[in-house]
């Protein structure tokens, strides 16, 4: 399977990214620059995180206009995988791939640190390998990361079965003490209507290896590997 | 031609900053501040441009499509001059 990893001024999670999918996953990868127009034949985009133009303005309102967002549209058009994490999560909302918007968290602290996320719809090309009802450990390391939606936009994720996955505590109960940021309903990760562009709050690139704390991120990039070898 | 626009929180979007300021202003001695909600403001200059509505649909634009997310925000321009 062939990743390209998008890289803005001011991506930071790039190159742990593009090294978690060459030599822990041991699939195709290559930087692509986000004034270039070429998508090197990928199968799948990340989008990593960092901040996209210092996030000047607001989180990724800037990158919308990149030249490479319309080929990463042109992309998800054809059914192909998005994902988006961190500052790609808030990238892809303001390119309106996907809906919502992230406001600072609650606290209005940049958080670090290892969280739980619980799986809510394992039928995807994101979470086929995510057990149901098991917690994930996977860190966060974000300012805006609070998830905001119209009462109706809510309720068409909950609808659609949009919602991936939600902040929980250890035990996998999903209370307020477990939720970070804020996050309404405890959103951690959304997917479009389509099911093909995912946007994910906790960073599965810094829980891939057990050296590093945690490898319950593995099970996101496994996913979406096994989903091309099926399509294929 | 300068422009003068605001961009701010639509009513009922949680403002955490301000409500911190807010807060603080409190704790300061100023039990009189009930809410305080934190915008955006931008100053514009504009070359090449006379007539003042032609200036004002470009300022809209530019407003709504990138200085604010009308998911959250709404904008207003101040001035035009």
């Amino acid at each position: 399977m062939k990743f390209a990893v998008v890289v803005f001024p001011g991506s930071n999670c790039d190159h742990d990214t593009l090294y978690v999918l060459r030599h822990v996953f041991n699939q195709e990868a290559c930087y692509v620059w986000h004034q270039d127009r070429d998508l090197q034949n990928a199968d799948a985009i990340i989008i990593p995180g960092g901040f996209a133009h210092g996030d000047y303005l607001r989180c990724g309102a800037i990158a919308k206009f990149s030249p490479i967002l319309e080929n990463i549209k042109e992309h998800a058009t054809q059914g192909k995988l998005v994902l988006g994490i961190c500052n790609g999560f808030q990238i892809l909302q303001e390119a309106g791939l996907l809906p919502g918007v992230m406001l600072r968290n609650s606290e209005l602290k940049f958080i670090c640190r290892h969280i739980y996320v619980k799986t809510e719809n394992e039928e995807t090309p994101f979470t086929t390998f995510c057990d149901p009802g098991k917690v994930l450990k996977i860190p966060i390391a974000h300012n805006e990361g609070n998830f905001s939606i119209s009462t109706k936009g809510l309720e068409q994720l909950e609808n659609n079965r949009q919602i991936l996955f939600r902040y929980c505590d250890e035990s996998g109960d999903i209370t307020t003490a477990g939720n970070p940021n804020g996050s309404v309903s405890n959103i951690a990760g959304i997917m479009n209507r389509r099911g093909n562009v995912m946007g994910l709050m906790p960073h599965p690139e810094r829980a891939s290896e057990s050296l590093i704390g945690s490898e319950d991120g593995r099970k996101i990039f496994e996913s979406m590997i096994n989903w091309n070898g099926a399509k294929n | 031609m300068k422009a003068k626009v605001i961009v701010r929180f639509k009513d009922g979007i949680l403002d955490p900053q301000g409500q911190t300021i807010q807060r603080s202003l409190n704790k300061m001695g100023h039990p009189e501040i009930t809410n305080l909600r934190q915008g955006k403001y931008f100053e514009i200059e504009l070359a090449g441009i006379n007539d003042k509505e032609v200036a004002r649909c470009l300022i809209e634009e530019i407003s709504r499509d990138v200085l604010c997310n009308p998911i959250i925000e709404a904008f207003q321009i101040e001035d035009i001059s």
